[in-house]
């Protein structure tokens, strides 16, 4: 691998709170590669969402650089950005809140198509339902509306809807933790699966070391805006270093015995 | 339980659209029963009320058919009130919106302008706006609308503001949608139902409003109105009350008929919703 895909360097972002600011994010810096998966791990309150939404620029940060895919990420704006964000996208934690209360899958998933301009209309409906078939769900969803399929059809299709512009990146954003233990797995699965075949990178921001076994390469715990300790995600979960990596580890008992399975 | 039925349970919805329906069939059937111009003169001048049966509302100072003037009145009536209320509704929605939406300075600048419409009484710029334009069907609507627009607009940014937080704006910026998409067709739709649950009353208020304005012979001079009707009757008020009586009970019964109707669906949808 020559060069990463992503190098995030010195991110800072602070909230002012009744004068003083409180820095939820306190000069961060990582790299992606292509094809792998970085856990972000971390206690809540330890901004590991508010990383997630500075990369895919929902936050703007207030100090700090973003490189993705050889080009400045932060500078972009307007169209520009627009555009980008195909290659950059996102799942998020709950399903439900994720889509437009009005939305039915056919339009979740014609959104991206449209707007980035990869399927003309007449293919589209083929390549809606190619995207449904690709993460294992029925081409006969399409007509029904959001709130009709239940959370772990909702999550496939969040995957779908991210992987509809053949992104290089998705920031998984707790996406597993709102769902039924069995969906879980199955959602886990498939995210491997896409992986392995379409070589895209999670950023996978999560609190469960269980799940992350499962799924990351590398590990990064965070701790109050900060990196306290990160590394091959089998090693420094096997023996964490710092406080609060023992601190997870310990707070995950069953950790060591299965790998999906456990997150009961 | 669907909507329709338990609109048709509430007895007040169901007198509100009983009121409204019978206001449409008059508007809609004046042109068929009193093709004649219903400012044409019928007969002999202040005919009181029930004394012929081919003029049962009586005729007027002139001798003009009350009973023509009434159905013609309640077209314009209905015409400018839903017009205005719906111009008033789209052009609050939009600024709520885009206020809401965008925040910042562009916010700062609505809300500012909707702040001074709202300084100014709402009628006092109907009066304003007509006297300045020219009575016409289409400026009255207009300087109806202007004073209306700024309660759906309040209610249309309150409900943005708490909209454009939710995940799913945060998800279609994450698609690469377009600002303007993104307020207009994924926040909007979901802000509208307390906008709408305002419509009722503005409706209403828009049909007083003109009838204020014709009394005050502001209204569109080619039409009849009811609110012109009052202000011609008031001259005989006291050798022939049924001039300003008539309309003024039509006038009456249409304000309340679109309210209760109005608030009959405001709570059947209510309910919907919160059993979803």
């Amino acid at each position: 691998m020559s060069s990463p895909l992503l190098t995030v360097s010195g991110l800072t972002k602070g909230y002012r709170r009744t004068g003083k600011t409180i820095a939820a994010v306190d000069g961060i810096s990582f790299h992606i590669e292509p094809g792998e998966t970085l856990a972000l791990a971390g206690p809540s309150g330890s901004g590991k969402s508010t990383i997630g939404r500075l990369m895919l620029r929902l936050i703007e940060p207030d100090a700090g650089h973003i490189e993705f895919e050889g080009g400045d990420f932060l500078s972009l704006n307007g169209a520009a950005l627009r555009a980008r964000r195909a290659r950059l996208q996102m799942v998020f934690q709950d399903p439900l809140a994720a889509f437009n209360p009005r939305a039915t899958v056919a339009r979740v998933l014609d959104d991206p198509l449209r707007i980035h301009g990869i399927t003309s209309r007449r293919e589209r409906p083929r390549r809606i339902a190619a995207l449904l078939e690709r993460v294992g769900l029925s081409a006969d969803l399409v007509a029904r509306a959001i709130h009709e399929i239940s959370g772990g059809q909702r999550q496939r299709i969040a995957i779908a809807r991210a992987i509809a512009t053949n992104p290089s990146l998705i920031v998984l954003d707790e996406a597993v933790s709102a769902l039924d233990v069995s969906v879980r797995g199955q959602i886990l699965q498939l995210l491997l699966d896409l992986q392995r075949e379409e070589r895209i990178a999670y950023l996978f921001i999560s609190h469960d070391l269980g799940v992350i076994s499962a799924i990351a390469h590398r590990i990064a715990i965070l701790d109050a805006g900060r990196i306290a300790e990160s590394g091959n995600a089998r090693t420094v979960i096997d023996a964490p270093q710092s406080a609060i990596g023992k601190a997870l580890v310990a707070a995950a008992p069953k950790l060591n015995r299965t790998s999906v399975r456990d997150a009961s | 339980m669907s909507p329709l039925c338990r609109f048709l349970r509430t007895p007040e919805a169901v007198a509100g659209a009983i009121i409204l329906v019978a206001l449409f069939a008059m508007a809609l059937t004046a042109p068929l029963f009193f093709p004649r111009d219903p400012q044409a003169i019928a007969g002999p001048a202040l005919l009181p009320p029930f004394q012929d049966w081919s003029l049962p509302l009586g005729t007027d100072r002139l001798g003009r058919d009350v009973t023509a003037e009434l159905f013609h009145g309640a077209r314009t009536s209905l015409a400018v009130g839903l017009a205005a209320a719906a111009a008033a509704l789209v052009i609050g929605a939009v600024v709520g919106t885009l206020a809401g939406f965008a925040g910042g300075l562009v916010d700062e600048m609505l809300m500012r302008i909707t702040d001074a419409f709202q300084t100014v009484p709402s009628f006092l710029l109907a009066l304003a706006f007509v006297s300045v334009v020219g009575p016409s069907l289409g400026v009255v609507v207009a300087a109806i609308a202007l004073g209306a627009w700024t309660g759906p607009a309040r209610v249309a940014r309150a409900e943005v503001l708490s909209i454009r937080e939710r995940d799913f704006v945060a998800g279609a910026r994450v698609i690469g949608m377009h600002p303007l998409e993104i307020a207009f067709r994924e926040v909007l739709p979901n802000a509208l139902p307390p906008v709408l649950a305002l419509s009722s009353v503005i409706v209403a208020a828009a049909i007083l409003t003109e009838a204020a304005l014709s009394f005050l012979g502001l209204g569109d001079p080619n039409r009849v109105t009811w609110g012109g009707m009052i202000a011609e009757g008031r001259t005989v008020l006291r050798t022939a009350p049924f001039l300003s009586i008539v309309p003024g009970i039509a006038l009456v019964l249409t304000v309340l008929g679109v309210y209760l109707a109005g608030e009959g669906v405001v709570e059947t949808t209510a309910v919907r919703r919160s059993l979803s």
